[in-house]
This record gives C-alpha cells, sequence and structure tokens, in this order.
C-alpha cells in the first residue's frame, strides 16, 4: 500500500512541470501538452484522496476531467492549426493582437 | 365619543365606482389609444357617479334610521401601511358629517356629469378628449370621495394629494394652450405650499400622540385621546417672542395652525388663494365641480372635522376666523371690478369659502358646513349657468360685451336669477339661511374682536350682493353689446344643460329648509327645525348660541338690509343709470385700477417670491449645482478621471500575452489558496 503522501508529492511534481511548461514554453503545442500534464496531476490527487477516504466521489470526478480535457485539447488543436495557417507559426507571442 | 361602529361593506362601492369608470377610460386610452364613443363613455362614466349617488342614499338612509348617538358606519379594508407603533388602515368611515359631504360630492357631480356631455360635446380640440375629460372627472370624485370617507388623517391626505392632481389635470385641460397649462401648474404649486403645513400638522399630531403613549393617526381615536395632549405647551424659540401668547404657545394651537395651512391652501384663503382665479381657465365644469362645489371646500371640511382640536386651541380657531373675514372681504371687492363672468364667480367663491371659515373659526361648525352644503348648491348653479352663457354666445366670456340676453335665452335667465338671488342671501333662499346663521355664529362668538367680524361679514354680504347683481345686469339686462351677427347665433343649450340646472336651481332655491333655524321653527311651531344641525350634531355638537330670538330676528334684519342694499346700488349703476358707473370708474379711477388689477397681488408676488426664486434657481440650483457641481464634476468629473487613469497607465495590464495572464493567474490562485489554507 503507498502512501497518499507519496501519491501527493508526485501529483505537485507533475502540477509544477506542467505549470512551468506552460510558463516558459513557446510553442502552443508544447503549452497545450502542459496544461494537460497539469490536469492530470490534479486527476491523480483526486483518486488518491478518493481512494485514501473511501469515496466514488473523486473517480467520477476525474471521468469528468478527463471528458473535458479531452475536448478542450480537441478545440485548441483547431485554434493552433487554424493559427498555423494564418501565420505560419505556433508561437504564442505571435498571437498577441488582442490588446491595447 | 367613540362609539361600537357598525361594519357595512356598502362604503367601499361608493368610493370604488367612479374608481372604475376612470381605471377603465384610463387604460383604454393608454393602451389602445383609440377613444370609445360618447355613448359609451357617458354611459361608464355618468353611470358610476350616479350609481354611487344612489348609494350614497342608501347609505344616508341606513345611517338615519339608526338612533342618534349610533349613527357611525365604517368599512375596514386591510391594513394600508404598518410600521412599528405606526399603522394606517384602508377604512372608510360614514357619519353625519361625511354622510353631508359624500351627498353633495355625488350629487351635484352627477348632475356636473351630466352637465358635461352637453358642454363638452363640441369640444373639437383634440382626439380623444371627450373621454379623457370624462376619465378626469371620475377620477377626481374618486378622491374627493376618498377624502371624505377616509377613516384617519393619511387616507384623508391620499384624497387630498388625488383632488389636487385632478385639479391640475382639469385646469390645463386644453394644454396645448400654454397660459391654461401655465395656470394649472400654478394651482399645483401653491397647493403644494398647503400640502406642506397639511403634513407637517399629521407628524405634529402624531408624534405628540406617541408620546402620551396613543400612537393614531385615525379620526375617532385621535379624538379618544386628544385630551392627553390637550394643555401641554411647548416654548416657542427665542426669534418669535414678538407672536402672541409667546413665550409659550399651546401644542394644540401649533398643530391646528399646520392644519390650517393645509386648508388654506386647498380653500383659497389669504394668501394663498391666488390658484383659484387662475383656475378658471379649465372647462366650465370643472370649475363648477372641482373650484366651487367640492374641492375648494375640503379645507372647511377638514376643519370641521378636526373641530374638537379647534376647541381646545383658541388661538388657532381665532386665526381661521380672521384669515376668513379677511380673504371674504378682499375678494368681495376684488369682485366688484371683475369683467370676466368666470373671474367675478370665482372671486365670489374665495369670498364665499372665507365666509365658511369665518364661521368654522367661531365655533360654528355648523353653520360653515350649511353654507358648504348650500354654496355647492348655487355656485354649481352659477357656474353652470355662466357656461351656458358662454356656450350660446360661442366662448364669450366678458360681460362687456354681452348684455340684453333676457330675451334670447330666458330659461337660463331664470336659473341664473335663482342663484343670484340665493347667494345675495334674500329670502327664503338657502343662501339667506346659512349667511344668517354664519352671522349668528360670528356675533355670539369668543373670538377676539368677534363683532367686526359680524361687521366684515355683514359688508361682505352687501359687496355680494351687489357684485352678483352688476353681474347678473350685465349679462342678462340693458342694451345689447354684441354685434348683430353674433346676436343672432344666441340660442338656449341642449337639454343635458339645462336640466341639471333645473335641479341646482330647485335646490339653491329650496336648501335653506335643511336648516332652517329653530327662532322660526319655534315661530311656526315646528319643532327641531334645523335638520340638519340636529343631523350634525353628534360629530360636530351644537352651537350654543345665548342669544334671544329676538336678536336673532334683528340680524337677519340687518343681513336683508344690507342686501338690498347691494340690489339697490346694482339698480341704479347698471340698469336705470348705466352712464353712471362708467363715470364713477373714471373719477375714481385709483381705487377702481386697483380692484380691476386685483390689489396687483399676482404682481407683488412674481415680484417678490416667483422671480427670486426662478432667478436663484436659474442662476445658484441649475447652473451652480445642477449644471456645474452635479453635471460637471460629480458625473462628468468621474468619467473624466477614469478615462484619464485608463488611457495613461491601466490599459497596458492588456498586454495580449496570453503567458502574462497566466502567471497573474497562478500567482493570484496560489495568494488566494495561501490565505485560506493560512
Amino acid at each position: 500500500m503507498v502512501p497518499i503522501s507519496h501519491a501527493i508529492a508526485l501529483s505537485a511534481l507533475l502540477f509544477c512541470i506542467g505549470a512551468a511548461g506552460a510558463l516558459a514554453r513557446r510553442n502552443l503545442i508544447v503549452i497545450l501538452m502542459s496544461i494537460e500534464l497539469m490536469l492530470n496531476a490534479v486527476n491523480l490527487a483526486l483518486v488518491a484522496f478518493s481512494r485514501q477516504w473511501g469515496d466514488i466521489a473523486g473517480h467520477v470526478f476525474v471521468l469528468m476531467v478527463i471528458v473535458v480535457a479531452a475536448a478542450e485539447v480537441t478545440v485548441g488543436l483547431g485554434i493552433v492549426i487554424s493559427l498555423f495557417r494564418n501565420r505560419e507559426s505556433v508561437n504564442v507571442e505571435d498571437a498577441s493582437l488582442l490588446r491595447w | 365619543m367613540v362609539n361600537e361602529a357598525v361594519q357595512s361593506d356598502l362604503l367601499r362601492w361608493i368610493v370604488a365606482l367612479p374608481l372604475i369608470g376612470a381605471l377603465i377610460h384610463g387604460a383604454w386610452l393608454a393602451l389602445v389609444r383609440r377613444p370609445f364613443s360618447k355613448g359609451l363613455v357617458v354611459a361608464i362614466s355618468c353611470g358610476a357617479v350616479i350609481a354611487s349617488f344612489l348609494l350614497s342614499c342608501v347609505a344616508l338612509v341606513d345611517l338615519g334610521g339608526r338612533p342618534e348617538g349610533e349613527r357611525l358606519l365604517v368599512d375596514s379594508l386591510y391594513t394600508w401601511i404598518g410600521s412599528g407603533s405606526f399603522g394606517a388602515e384602508a377604512a372608510f368611515l360614514l357619519d353625519p358629517l361625511s354622510a353631508a359631504m359624500i351627498l353633495v360630492v355625488t350629487g351635484v357631480g352627477s348632475l356636473i356629469h351630466v352637465y358635461s356631455i352637453g358642454y363638452m360635446n363640441d369640444d373639437h380640440r383634440e382626439d380623444g378628449g371627450f373621454q379623457r375629460f370624462f376619465c378626469y372627472l371620475n377620477l377626481f370624485t374618486f378622491s374627493m370621495l376618498m377624502l371624505v370617507l377616509s377613516d384617519n388623517l393619511v387616507l384623508m391626505f391620499l384624497g387630498w394629494e388625488g383632488v389636487g392632481l385632478c385639479s391640475y389635470l382639469l385646469i390645463g385641460f386644453w394644454y396645448s394652450d400654454r397660459f391654461y397649462a401655465y395656470c394649472g401648474s400654478k394651482a399645483f404649486i401653491v397647493n403644494r405650499i398647503g400640502d406642506f403645513g397639511f403634513l407637517l400638522g399629521i407628524f405634529l399630531l402624531f408624534w405628540s400622540l406617541a408620546d402620551a403613549g396613543a400612537p393614531t393617526v385615525s379620526f375617532r381615536d385621535v379624538q379618544a385621546a386628544f385630551p392627553a395632549i390637550a394643555e401641554q405647551t411647548l416654548r416657542l424659540p427665542e426669534g418669535l417672542a414678538f407672536l402672541p401668547g409667546a413665550p409659550d404657545w399651546k401644542l394644540a394651537t401649533l398643530i391646528g395652525l399646520c392644519f390650517f395651512v393645509g386648508a388654506a391652501g386647498k380653500s383659497a384663503q389669504l394668501p394663498l388663494y391666488v390658484w383659484l382665479p387662475d383656475a378658471m381657465a379649465g372647462p366650465t365644469p370643472v370649475s363648477a365641480l372641482i373650484h366651487a362645489a367640492t374641492m375648494v371646500t375640503a379645507g372647511v371640511y377638514m376643519v370641521c372635522r378636526l373641530g374638537f382640536l379647534y376647541d381646545a386651541a383658541p388661538g388657532a380657531a381665532a386665526t381661521i376666523a380672521w384669515t376668513g373675514g379677511a380673504t371674504a372681504i378682499f375678494a368681495a371687492t376684488v369682485a366688484i371690478a371683475q369683467t370676466d363672468i368666470k373671474k367675478v364667480l370665482a372671486y365670489s367663491t374665495v369670498s364665499q369659502l372665507g365666509y365658511m371659515f369665518l364661521a368654522a373659526g367661531c365655533g360654528g361648525y355648523g353653520a360653515a358646513m350649511f353654507h358648504l352644503v348650500t354654496h355647492a348648491f348655487f355656485k354649481a348653479l352659477l357656474f353652470l349657468g355662466a357656461g351656458a352663457v358662454i356656450l350660446a354666445t360661442h366662448h364669450e366670456q366678458d360681460i362687456r360685451k354681452m348684455g340684453g340676453l333676457r330675451q334670447r335665452i330666458w330659461r337660463t335667465w331664470v336659473v341664473f336669477g335663482v342663484g343670484v338671488v340665493a347667494i345675495a342671501g334674500f329670502p327664503p333662499f338657502s343662501g339667506f339661511f346659512s349667511k344668517d346663521e354664519i352671522l349668528l355664529s360670528a356675533w355670539a362668538a369668543h373670538v377676539p374682536g368677534h363683532r367686526w367680524l359680524w361687521a366684515i361679514g355683514l359688508a361682505t354680504a352687501a359687496l355680494t350682493s351687489f357684485y352678483m347683481f352688476r353681474l347678473f345686469f350685465r349679462v342678462f339686462h340693458g342694451q345689447s353689446r354684441m354685434s348683430a351677427e353674433q346676436l343672432g347665433h344666441v340660442h338656449e343649450p341642449a337639454a343635458t344643460v339645462m336640466v341639471p340646472l333645473y335641479v341646482l336651481a330647485a335646490l339653491s332655491a329650496a336648501a335653506g329648509l335643511l336648516g332652517f333655524p329653530q327662532a322660526y321653527g319655534d315661530l311656526l311651531g315646528i319643532p327641531d327645525s334645523n335638520t340638519l344641525a340636529n343631523f350634525l350634531a353628534p360629530v360636530i355638537g351644537h352651537a350654543e348660541h345665548a342669544v334671544e330670538h329676538s336678536t336673532e330676528f334683528a340680524l337677519a334684519g340687518y343681513a336683508i338690509a344690507a342686501a338690498v342694499i347691494g340690489l339697490a346700488l346694482a339698480v341704479v349703476l347698471y340698469i336705470q343709470n348705466p352712464a353712471l358707473s362708467g363715470q364713477i370708474s373714471r373719477t375714481f379711477s385709483a381705487p377702481y385700477r386697483l380692484l380691476l388689477n386685483k390689489y396687483y397681488v399676482d404682481e407683488i408676488y412674481d415680484a417678490g417670491i416667483v422671480r427670486p426664486l426662478v432667478r436663484f434657481s436659474d442662476r445658484v440650483l441649475y447652473r451652480l449645482v445642477d449644471a456645474l457641481a452635479i453635471d460637471g464634476y460629480a458625473v462628468n468629473g468621474t468619467a473624466r478621471a477614469v478615462r484619464s487613469l485608463a488611457a495613461d497607465s491601466l490599459k497596458y495590464v492588456q498586454s495580449g500575452l496570453a503567458q502574462g495572464y497566466l502567471v497573474v493567474m497562478l500567482v493570484g490562485t496560489a495568494a488566494l489558496v495561501g490565505w485560506l489554507v493560512l
């Protein structure tokens, strides 16, 4: 039996890696992947707590998150492709027209 | 005295029927915008008011069938306002006093509704005017019934404001004429001054009663609780030490004066009478109903209703009596020189209202109510008669351009003559009895200088007789001063116009029998001859005249002499020697012009109050406070400050870099979580 602290530590680590990736990288596809990583870090924590308390609600949440994440990736990749067609670039800094 | 009251569901219908009529018209005009046919308008409006009148008669019969001490019907609908110790019921109260009033309101109101059918029929000035007119008339009847039937001061105030609103709407009925619209506003604004006094009176009365442990606004409870505060006094501020009775005033005096300010505004007493002559801008049936018979008597009704308060406040009562007397003679002198047929009647109304207040201030509430009733009949008759003349002459109102109309419209001549004789106070017409009772109550009063008040009343009676006969002779007698063509078009008005006149003429002639004085009754062997006074006595008490019958007859003799003098003067000046009146006005041109221009009161008010106020409003309130401070600094200043802040610095927050937003979001979330956890 793995103690919950391990699972939480792993989850925190994954989340931080994801956040760092989302902040530091300029490639939109990599940013999307980093966001997936953060979502899955949260999923891991949810499953761990669900098991800890013997409550099925955590599992249900995880399934919901997976569905939403799939939808989010679909839309995100769609935007990336559309951006690439217009600008021939997937750099996030090239998509900063919506400003003052 | 507080009696066990009997619940009667009838009262709510008396009030509600005219409201339903007004709502049907109002909703239809506002939503559908195509007026009903005239027949339907008449059926709804006149039907509602006449039904209300019939119900009032039923209620009166019910009331009269009860023993004297138990004549009290109430109709409690629901608690209108409830807040802490303060509460106002939506409840109606029918006692002999309000019974007399509702009969006048619905009775004269019905006649004037019928009259209006004929009078407004040829009004083509605008679309929907016919229905709009009847909508307002019904709304007025509703408000007036609320006023007189209300069981408490707050509900009375609602009716009080309602009649004011309807008065404003109807004076400015032909609003496309700027002057008429101005007259409506004038009436409304002057009335607001009075309403302010009325409100202060309610507050002060409630406040002092609540202090004494009886927080109430209902008339019966107020009357029951009033002795607790009747003898309280309050200290006047240093600056007011010059007032009579200073430094300690009775609380009741102050309350009474506040209420009287309200009454003076609504009932056109000095110094707030100026709106009533201008109110003649409205259609003539409106002048008859609102500005002669009913609304303007609301102040008199209120003073009678609060008679218990004024009995405990001799200072306030004396103020009322003297204000009334001053108004009576002041307005009567103005009426002498006026040339507009409706203006003469308007000043006559002011004068007669002064008469009623004279009586009420002298403690003669019965006399005031009696004169209120008879005045409602003969003044409505005179106004409607004037309306018939105006119709007959195709909207001519200047009596200098009339004359010799008797041959053309002799039916109108007869009914108008009855009204003139009644108001002039010739026996046995109604005005004689009611005026006599007022003079008697002034003679026997305890008010300081009451004999002078009596003399003023007598002089006013002579003046009244003079100016009414002057009007009558100038309009109907002598040589016609109209062009032959104009004269050829003069014709007797339609039947709907004439029938109400006949009814009112009969009432004006006979209504004196309602208050047939006991002195005459004893002579003829009739016990309890003064029906009205006996009927009203449980509410407002009997006037205690310590006057011999012989004195009473002597006073009546003086009154008749005064009326005859007025008549004789008018005959000499306007029938026998018409040139003489012109000579007199030229010889005494300064006093004549003073009267013709109504003592320049409007001009004085204009220069002393209206213009400074308008200038102050324009320069300070409008340009400085509103335009500069509020619009400039507060509203636009805020907008400008926000704009410059945003334009210079805040906008750079919106960088367009998604990762920048992400940083802010993460830091913010972390901070929030940290704050929640730690």
